[in-house]
This record gives C-alpha cells, sequence and structure tokens, in this order.
C-alpha cells in the first residue's frame, strides 16, 4: 500500500511501544555495565561457546522446521475427528518448563528410556541421546510445535478461492505446491527460522544436560558462570551484547529474505481441499502426524504417569505457587497481547523487530540490571511480583508478534484501504478491523504468553520473594531437596495448568471463528 | 467543486497529470484503456496516493492533508468493499460511525438504507451469504448512509452481468441525484458512460484530460478519444 | 468497611513489625522451604530471641553471594547462610563480612579456623549408586571400567565445582589424564544438582555425584535401602557449608546471637534429616538411625580457600580440555 498522509499519523501507540520494550532491554544491560565499570573481556573458551551456540541453534531451526512442513502440509489438508484437539496437544511441550521436559524427554529417549526398551527387547543395541544430536533433538522437541503452527497458520492464510482456482485447472498436489504453498513458505519460513534460532541461541539447560559434555557450552551458560561462580558483570554484559547481536544478525537476515506480504482477500469461506491426492498420499500425511505424535506426546505421557503417584504428595505450598503463577500469567498475558497489538499495528519494519529483540535478551543479565536498576531505590525483593510480571509479558511478545504481526498485515493489506476510506482509526479499527480478523491467531498468541510465563523460571531467583514463590521455582525447590515425587506431581500440576490455560485463550480465539 | 490543481501522481515509473474542474452535482465518468491510471486518479483523490505535486481541493478548501476518512468522500472498490466478518448492518452502520455506537435513529437509519437498496431482512447476513448482486447493493447502502458529497466508483460493478450492472447504476444515479453528490466512475463500457454521465474524462497517455460532455465526447471524439473507440 | 478493615489490619501490621527487630536471613532456596531446616530454626530461634527472623531465599549458594554483591552495603542481610568452601575466597576478598567472633568445638574432619565464616553443617562428595549396581574404588577404577556416571558442571553448580576440587587435591599434575580416562564414563554434565540426580534416579546412569549422606534420605524418609555411596580410597572432598555476619548489619547484636544458637542442638539436630548432611556440632541425641548406615571416608580431603580460588582456573581449562576431546 503506498504511503498515503494518513499513514504518519497512525501507529503512534506501536512506536511507543517499541521505545518501551527497547528501553525495557537496553536499560538493564547498560546498568550492568555501569555497575562492572566497563566492558569485560570474552575469553578464548567463551568464542568455542559462541561456536557451538550458533551450530546447534542453526541446525535446531532447520530440523524443526524442515519436519515442521510435512506435518503443517498434512494436518492443513486432512480433516479428521479430533483434529482440533491434537493440534492443541501438539503445542504443549513449547509451554513446558525445560528441566520438566528434559526429564520427560529422557524417560522417553534416554538410556534407560522406553525407546531403548524397546530396542533392546529386539536385540538392538541401545541409542545414546547425549551429544550435539541430543541438543538438537531436544530443542526440535520444544520448537516442532511452534513452527508447525506458525507454518499451518501460513496455510490457513492461502485464500479459500486459491485452492478452488488450482482445483478447477487440475492442479495435483505437485502443482499445488508449487503454484500456492511453495510460495507462501518462501514468506514464511524465514520467519520461523529466525525465531527458533534465537529460542535456541538462548538455551541453556537443554546444551548442557542433552551435550553431554563441556563441548556442549551455551553463551547462556558462559554469563551465567559469569554472574555467579566469576562474578564478571563485564564479561556477563559482553557476553550479553554477543548474543543480542546474534539474535538480530538472524532477524534481519530473515526480514530480508521474507518476500513482503501478498494481498489475500477471500471472503472467509471454510477452506476446502481437492488437492488431496490418493491413498498413498494420505498415508504419508497419517504418518508426518503419527510421528510427530509419538515424538511430541511420548515425554508428555512420560511426565504424566510419573506426577500422578507425586499428586499426593505435593506440599501446601505447591497449590500457593500455583496460585501465584496463574495470576502472574493472566496480567502477563494481557500486557503481552496489548504491546502486540500497538506493535503490529504500527506495521513498521524496525517496530517489528524492536518486538523480536527480547528473544536475544539473556534473562540473567536483563534481571541481574533490574535489581542493580531497582536496588537503589527500593528492595527488590518487594518488586518480585512487577517484575516477574513485566518480563514473563515481554519475553513471551515475541513469538505472540511472530503470531498475530502476519495476521494483522494480512488484514491490512485486505482492508485496509476500505478501513480507511470509512475512516475506521484508533479504538474503532482494533474494534471491528482488526481483533475480529486476527481472533484466532490473538487468542494462539496469547495461550502462548500465557503458558510461558507459567513456565518460566526467568528472573525470579534473584528477586526471590519468600512468601510468593512460582510454580516453576517450587518444582526446583522440591527437586533441589530430594523431594523427586513431588516435584514430579508438582511438574504434573505445572505441565495441566499450563496447558489448561493454553487452551483456554486458544479455543477462545477459534471459537465459532473460521479461519 | 472538485478541483485537480496541477496534480501529479507517481507510481514507480508511471505518471499522470491533471489539471481540472468538476463543478458539483456533475456525474463524470473516466474511460481510457486498462493501465492507463483511473484507479491511480482516484486513489490520489481519495487519499491512498499522496500527490508528487498540486493540490486536490473541494469547494475550495485543501483536502491533501486529510486522511482518507476525513475527506468529504465516498468510494467504493473493485472488490472487498464488505468485512467479511460483519454482518450487513454492521457494514452500512460503518457508513455511519465507525465506532459503531448508533443510535436508535441511526439504526433506523440503517435499516432504511438496506431497505432502499433492496436488501430488507438480509440485515443480519454475512457477505458471503450474499450473491455478487446483493453485494454491490449492501456498499451501496453504506454509500446511501455515508452522505458523502463526492462518490468515487472504481469499477465496483465490473464483475456483475450487464442487467444487473444497469441496475446498479440506476441505483448510483437515483443516489447522486436526491444528494446531489458529484460522482466520478471509471468505467470501461461507453454504454455506461451515456446511460449516467454528464462529462467524459479520458485517461490516456500519462494524462487525464479536462471532462467534455459526454455527448460531444461520443459524438464528436477527438483524436485521442478517437483512437481509444477505436 | 472493607477497605477499612483493610488499613487497620496493615497497620497492626506494620506496628508489629515496628515492634519487634527484625533479623534478615539470605539462604538458598532449598533451606527455606517446609522440607528443609528453615522452618525449624525459625521457630526454634524466634522462642528466644524477641525477633522476627525472615529467611530470604535467593537461588543457590553461588547466585547468593553474587545478589550481596550486587546490593553492596545497602544490602538487608543481617547474615547469609549457605555459602560454601568454594566460594570463602571470594566472599571474603567483597569486604562485605564481618568476624562472627564464636568459638565453639566442633565435629568436623579438618580444623576450621576462619575469622568470618562459621559453619553450620559439612558433607562429603561421593558417587552415589545402587547397592547391586558397580562398585569403583577409586577414580582410576571408575575411569578404566564401565560404570556411567552423571556429574554437574563445575561452571555452574557447587558439587560439579567439588568434584574439580576433589580429583585436583588427590591427584595433582595427573588430574587432566583423569578426566580422560572418566571421558566415556560420563553420560552428560548437568546444570545443576537437581538434574543430575534426577537422572540417576530415572535410571539414565549407574552413579551420580552427591554426598556420602544421599543414601540417608532414601533409607529414613522413604525407607529404601537401595542406594549406597562408594568410598573411594583416594579420600573425599569435604563441602563445608557456613554461614557470615554482614559487617553492614543494622542488627549486630541479633546477628551475634543467631551465629551462637547456629551451633546448639536446637538448630543443629534439625539438620541430619531435613538438610542431609553432617551436623557441625553433634547434638547431644547423636546422629539418626540410619546415618550408622553411610560411609565415613578415612580421608577427608580439603584445599585452603585461597588455594581452591587460585587453582579454580586453571583446573577447568583443564577439566574442559580433556572433555572436550
Amino acid at each position: 500500500m503506498a504511503a498515503g498522509p494518513v499513514a504518519l499519523s497512525r501507529g503512534l501507540p506501536g512506536r511507543a511501544a517499541a521505545w518501551a520494550v527497547i528501553a525495557f532491554l537496553v536499560l538493564p544491560l547498560a546498568a550492568v555495565l555501569t555497575a562492572a565499570g566497563g566492558s569485560g573481556r570474552i575469553a578464548a573458551a567463551d568464542w568455542a561457546a559462541i561456536r557451538f551456540t550458533v551450530v546447534q541453534a542453526s541446525l535446531s531451526a532447520l530440523f524443526s522446521t524442515a519436519l515442521a512442513i510435512p506435518v503443517a502440509r498434512a494436518l492443513s489438508r486432512r480433516r479428521f475427528p479430533g483434529r482440533g484437539i491434537y493440534i492443541a496437544l501438539m503445542g504443549a511441550p513449547f509451554i513446558l518448563p525445560v528441566i520438566v521436559a528434559v526429564l520427560g524427554l529422557i524417560a522417553v529417549l534416554g538410556r534407560g528410556g522406553w525407546v531403548n526398551g524397546l530396542l533392546g527387547q529386539m536385540g538392538i543395541p541401545p541409542v545414546s541421546v547425549y551429544g550435539l544430536h541430543g541438543v538438537v533433538l531436544g530443542n526440535v522437541f520444544f520448537n516442532l510445535p511452534l513452527a508447525t503452527r506458525l507454518i499451518l497458520q501460513g496455510w490457513g492464510r492461502i485464500p479459500a478461492e486459491r485452492f478452488r482456482l488450482a482445483a478447477q485447472l487440475d492442479a495435483r498436489p505437485r502443482d499445488v505446491f508449487r503454484l500456492l504453498e511453495a510460495p507462501m513458505l518462501a514468506r514464511v519460513v524465514p520467519g520461523v527460522l529466525a525465531v527458533i534460532f534465537a529460542i535456541c541461541l538462548s538455551s541453556f539447560a537443554i546444551a548442557l544436560t542433552l551435550g553431554g559434555g563441556p563441548k556442549a557450552t551455551s553463551v547462556e551458560l558462559a554469563i551465567f558462570q559469569s554472574f555467579t561462580f566469576e562474578f564478571d558483570l563485564g564479561r556477563a554484559a559482553m557476553l550479553a551484547i554477543v548474543q543480542f547481536l546474534l539474535v538480530a544478525a538472524a532477524g534481519l537476515a530473515a526480514l530480508r529474505l521474507t518476500p513482503r506480504a501478498i494481498s489475500g482477500a477471500g471472503f472467509d469461506r471454510p477452506v476446502a481441499r481437492w488437492d488431496t491426492g490418493g491413498a498413498g498420499m494420505r498415508l504419508a500425511d497419517a504418518g508426518w502426524m503419527l510421528v510427530a505424535a509419538l515424538f511430541l506426546l511420548g515425554p508428555m505421557a512420560a511426565i504424566v504417569s510419573r506426577g500422578i503417584g507425586g499428586l499426593a504428595r505435593m506440599p501446601v505450598a505447591v497449590w500457593q505457587a500455583a496460585a501465584t503463577s496463574v495470576v502472574i500469567a493472566l496480567l502477563a498475558t494481557g500486557l503481552t497481547l496489548l504491546l502486540t497489538l500497538a506493535l503490529a499495528s504500527a506495521r513498521r519494519n524496525w517496530v517489528e523487530v524492536a518486538g523480536l529483540a527480547p528473544l536475544a535478551a539473556s534473562p540473567l543479565v536483563l534481571g541481574t540490571g533490574l535489581f542493580v536498576l531497582i536496588n537503589p531505590w527500593d528492595r527488590p525483593g518487594d518488586w518480585a511480583f512487577v517484575v516477574t510480571l513485566v518480563v514473563n509479558a515481554v519475553m513471551a511478545l515475541p513469538y505472540a508478534l511472530r503470531v498475530v504481526g502476519p495476521a494483522v498485515s494480512e488484514a491490512e493489506a485486505s482492508y485496509g484501504r476500505l478501513a480507511d476510506s470509512l475512516g475506521l482509526t484508533g479504538l474503532a479499527r482494533l474494534r471491528w478491523l482488526i481483533l475480529p480478523r486476527c481472533r484466532g491467531t490473538i487468542g494462539f498468541a496469547g495461550g502462548i504468553a500465557a503458558a510461558l510465563s507459567m513456565g518460566d523460571l526467568g528472573v525470579i531467583a534473584l528477586f526471590a520473594d519468600p512468601e510468593r514463590a512460582t510454580l516453576p521455582l517450587m518444582v526446583w525447590r522440591l527437586m533441589g531437596a530430594y523431594q523427586m515425587e513431588a516435584a514430579a506431581g508438582a511438574a504434573l500440576l505445572l505441565l495441566s495448568l499450563s496447558f489448561a490455560l493454553f487452551a483456554l485463550f486458544d479455543f477462545g480465539g477459534r471459537w465459532r471463528a473460521e479461519t | 467543486m472538485l478541483r485537480l490543481e496541477g496534480l501529479t501522481l507517481v507510481q514507480g515509473d508511471f505518471r499522470l497529470r491533471a489539471d481540472w474542474t468538476v463543478p458539483a452535482g456533475t456525474r463524470v465518468a473516466l474511460i481510457g484503456p486498462s493501465g492507463a491510471g483511473k484507479s491511480t486518479l482516484l486513489n490520489g483523490i481519495a487519499g491512498f496516493l499522496a500527490p508528487q505535486s498540486g493540490r486536490v481541493t473541494w469547494d475550495g478548501r485543501d483536502i491533501g492533508g486529510l486522511a482518507p476518512g476525513r475527506r468529504p468522500i465516498a468510494m467504493l472498490f473493485q472488490d472487498g468493499n464488505l468485512f467479511p466478518h460483519l454482518s450487513v448492518a454492521r457494514n452500512v452502520g460503518l457508513g455511519i460511525r465507525p465506532d459503531l455506537r448508533l443510535s436508535a435513529q441511526q439504526k433506523a437509519q440503517v435499516a432504511e438504507a438496506i431497505r432502499r437498496v433492496g436488501l430488507e431482512g438480509m440485515d443480519a447476513r454475512r457477505p458471503a451469504e450474499l450473491s455478487g448482486g446483493q453485494q454491490s447493493r449492501a456498499a451501496l447502502a453504506r454509500v446511501l448512509v455515508q452522505r458523502r458529497p463526492l462518490l468515487l466508483l472504481d469499477e465496483p460493478f465490473a464483475a456483475l452481468g450487464p442487467a444487473l450492472r444497469a441496475e446498479m447504476l440506476s441505483l448510483v444515479d437515483g443516489l447522486c441525484r436526491e444528494t446531489g453528490a458529484t460522482l466520478l466512475m471509471v468505467s470501461h463500457a461507453p454504454e455506461d458512460a451515456r446511460r449516467i454521465a454528464d462529462s467524459v474524462v479520458l485517461v490516456d497517455e500519462g494524462i487525464a484530460e479536462a471532462p467534455v460532455a459526454t455527448a460531444e465526447a461520443f459524438d464528436d471524439p477527438s483524436d485521442r478519444m478517437r483512437r481509444y473507440l477505436g | 468497611m472493607r477497605h477499612l478493615a483493610l488499613a487497620t489490619g496493615f497497620m497492626f501490621a506494620t506496628q508489629a513489625v515496628a515492634q519487634t527487630p527484625v533479623l534478615t536471613i539470605y539462604t538458598y532456596d532449598s533451606f527455606n522451604t517446609e522440607w528443609g531446616p528453615g522452618p525449624v530454626v525459625e521457630k526454634a530461634f524466634e522462642e528466644t530471641c524477641g525477633c522476627d527472623l525472615q529467611f530470604v531465599a535467593a537461588g543457590d549458594g553461588a547466585a547468593l553471594l553474587s545478589r550481596l554483591r550486587l546490593e553492596g552495603a545497602r544490602s538487608e542481610a543481617d547474615i547469609v547462610l549457605g555459602l560454601d568452601t568454594s566460594l570463602i575466597a571470594k566472599a571474603a576478598e567483597s569486604g562485605l563480612f564481618a568476624p562472627h567472633g564464636v568459638s565453639v568445638d566442633m565435629d568436623l574432619p579438618v580444623a576450621w579456623e576462619d575469622p568470618l565464616f562459621l559453619p553450620f553443617d559439612w558433607g562429603w562428595f561421593a558417587f552415589v549408586g545402587n547397592v547391586d549396581g558397580p562398585m569403583p574404588a577409586n577414580f582410576e577404577e571408575l575411569g578404566a571400567g564401565n560404570a556411567s556416571v552423571v556429574i554437574q558442571d563445575p561452571r555452574s553448580s557447587t558439587p560439579g565445582l567439588g568434584l574439580l576440587m576433589w580429583v585436583k587435591a588427590a591427584y595433582g599434575d595427573r588430574a587432566p589424564e583423569i578426566w580422560q580416562a572418566l571421558a566415556d564414563n560420563i553420560v552428560t554434565v548437568t546444570p545443576g544438582w537437581s538434574e543430575a540426580y534426577g537422572m540417576f534416579l530415572e535410571g539414565e546412569a549407574d552413579l551420580v555425584l552427591s554426598y556420602t549422606t544421599s543414601p540417608a534420605y532414601h533409607l529414613i524418609a522413604e525407607g529404601d535401602s537401595s542406594k549406597q555411596a562408594l568410598a573411594f580410597d583416594e579420600g573425599h572432598y569435604l563441602q563445608v557449608e557456613v554461614a557470615g555476619k554482614l559487617a553492614s548489619t543494622d542488627q549486630p547484636e541479633l546477628a551475634d546471637a543467631f551465629l551462637q544458637f547456629m551451633m546448639t542442638d536446637a538448630f543443629q539436630a534439625a539438620i541430619p534429616t531435613t538438610n542431609w548432611m553432617y551436623p557441625a556440632v553433634t547434638p547431644a541425641g547423636g546422629l539418626p538411625d540410619g546415618y550408622d548406615y553411610m560411609i565415613r571416608p578415612k580421608t577427608s580431603l580439603l584445599l585452603p580457600a585461597d588455594e581452591a580460588e587460585a587453582m579454580r582456573g586453571p583446573a577447568l581449562d583443564e577439566w574442559r580440555q580433556a572433555l572436550s576431546r
């Protein structure tokens, strides 16, 4: 759309939100640097960590996305009972706290896991999950659901009319792929790759636990080490900056690689597909979906089966923590969605990049910076609730923006001119154009934000509030005190609550909507 | 009175100039080969494309700084004139208040407009549940309630059959007569222009020529017009 | 009306706080949980001190020290409880601590004369496994054999750092060789103790780096005698957990009183079955049943704090290189 005079006056909330997010990320970093009295030196071993981090993040992004494409394609052209539930369940790993997920993954794929048990019965030697491939496997486990959902949404945005046209032209599945699906993938995939790359960049526990040794050292671990054992704030800040630059580079590359959104105005007819092929293709699609389900749901099943016994052994404090986590998650989600809509509506590249920036932020540096900023004025412990809430909201922003942004662009591309001609601005535009056209994605984004907030350990350790622990912190404390069964119970509670919140938002967004 | 003062519109390599006046209440047809810039001209007037130079004035007031929705203009596009997620009544209601906080009287106004375009009883339907002709009617009902003095039509009825298109045009004609609105419509069919336009603007070779009375334009065409009509 | 009630309640609460002095103690997460020593200690001390004892849990021992250094003199902490031997040198160097001034006879395997930091419990690091599992008698046997083991990362966890020092203290310059031999036994290196122990319980490895007293938890709390700690003949490295008084405390008398209290039975008797470590002063009632079944290494290893601090960097490099091959 051409930049008319009108475009200049819009997007003020978006720009304000973008500046707020940038300040929220940069000020703590500056505070850490100031506290350190200058920048620190990056050690030789840190470069090895940076190299490993980039390699594992690239591979993880590649495999997650490559696997997500056939799964999303199968989902997009198959209708079967329970499809909605399947899609929702598939999203679950993404919202698990890392430590819980890793233990679930190990229960299935580990040396004593179910898979090796099965292999052993068939007389096949055990397969080790530890090493670079384990790190990638762990990251794929976490990120396949997100990749699948993001790509599936791309499919959802191909107007039904196009598929009808393709069917009319007697296009075979291969042709449909070339004509409709490949161009859509070219638009969607770079962004998905960049997001997953960024997520994997800051993963720390997965890399270490499944990495099998010090070769698998991530930048985030180096940051952690600088903070705790070395108390070398300058080095920690430098590493945080390196991590930031890596994500920024990936983000900009993705932005460059993404063709501009094309208009896809249609009449919201339910998408009927004619390119569903024969029995062979049906079998292949079923196969992909089954593999994804087994891979993703196996560890979930392990977590559930281990947790059930522990539910009865959980102390009361776990329930209090659960309540705290739910309240924080709901408030954080509200904040995330407000920021997301403001940023998405601004429709400027730099605003969008600002919205993705939290992906690159090191939670440790962020938490420490906030601590340093608050400490001269007030007891940081008193701010635990607010800080946790805001940090969770900002950390979830990139995901929400990744999900909602394209939908808003699409709505604007298709109906922006009509809305402009009718003078739909500000809240009226939000109420009558953006919300109704994007409610499915907003619901999904809200679900992700709520679940991420539930599962986040984040900065809370530094801001620990003895009265109000969050549920993940409680799981952690239980494990640290040999209470493995109670911890498994609390982990199951966490999984259930995260999933319930996720499903609440996700189904809420899709309820009586055709998207 | 609509006035285009030395207006130059640029879109990529394409340039279009226009410098003329349309008296209030006139119905003007924009004709010319495809790709000549008819839609570009309407977009420039409506505020979707900022002019490189020149001004657009309405009744002596420069409207160049106004957002599209603030201009004294109602516009129908080739397609996408209705929000698919809103009912007919809401789509029409947006023409009165973008925030849809309608008083009882305004709601009655909406119902009346829907009745007048012949969609009585279809208030609650979504666009996907309407035929092409009905969708056009719904969009016209909105134009009706918008009560803007300048109406721009960018071939909204191109997809309709001849009979239906004629019907829509006579609806538009009646609407303009009733409200005294000025009409600028893109047209490919000379017979459409003859039916309702007072004058004709030829858009070709980067220039939108000054309006010429319809009869004169077709009965005694200029060289350029002759080439276009073939 | 409700607002009024709330306001009144708030005022009472603040008055109550204003009347009793508050002693703020920073400690690690698992200390102040309902199954940890925190609640017992708080109740017992508040009965005698006429004060309000507030525990603030802040991550693990290393995070505690970082937090203190970030807060500097503004810290609200009067006492820090839960630093371990590997952090003492850094903590002393920070200049944030005042001498504890307590002299008590302690039941530690080594002599303790640190003026700033007072031990409250201790334990030996050890590899823990199942009774029917492999039982190497030292690091060399472990490295030569097939037993699989999960360890913690010395860059992010105190047990991991303890293991690094253990190998260094036992083998000195031969440490890289030991690590290289261990490389193919190590299943993986986890960020913290919880992951490692959890993985061991899941059956991911035959052995896990933990404490000689870990089997006591399973025995006493769960009635499960299937876990054992392996006695290594080169000796076991010690972890001593200490408390220190902040120089900036606004409650110096209360802080001193707490440090005195810390060495009494009321505190010490709670340690074996809540923190699952040995008390620094054995209480009058002795150790609980079950502790008699624990191995008691004959040789205790512990590098002096400053020596350990100086050795940490080079030892880390050796470790990384040996395991990265």
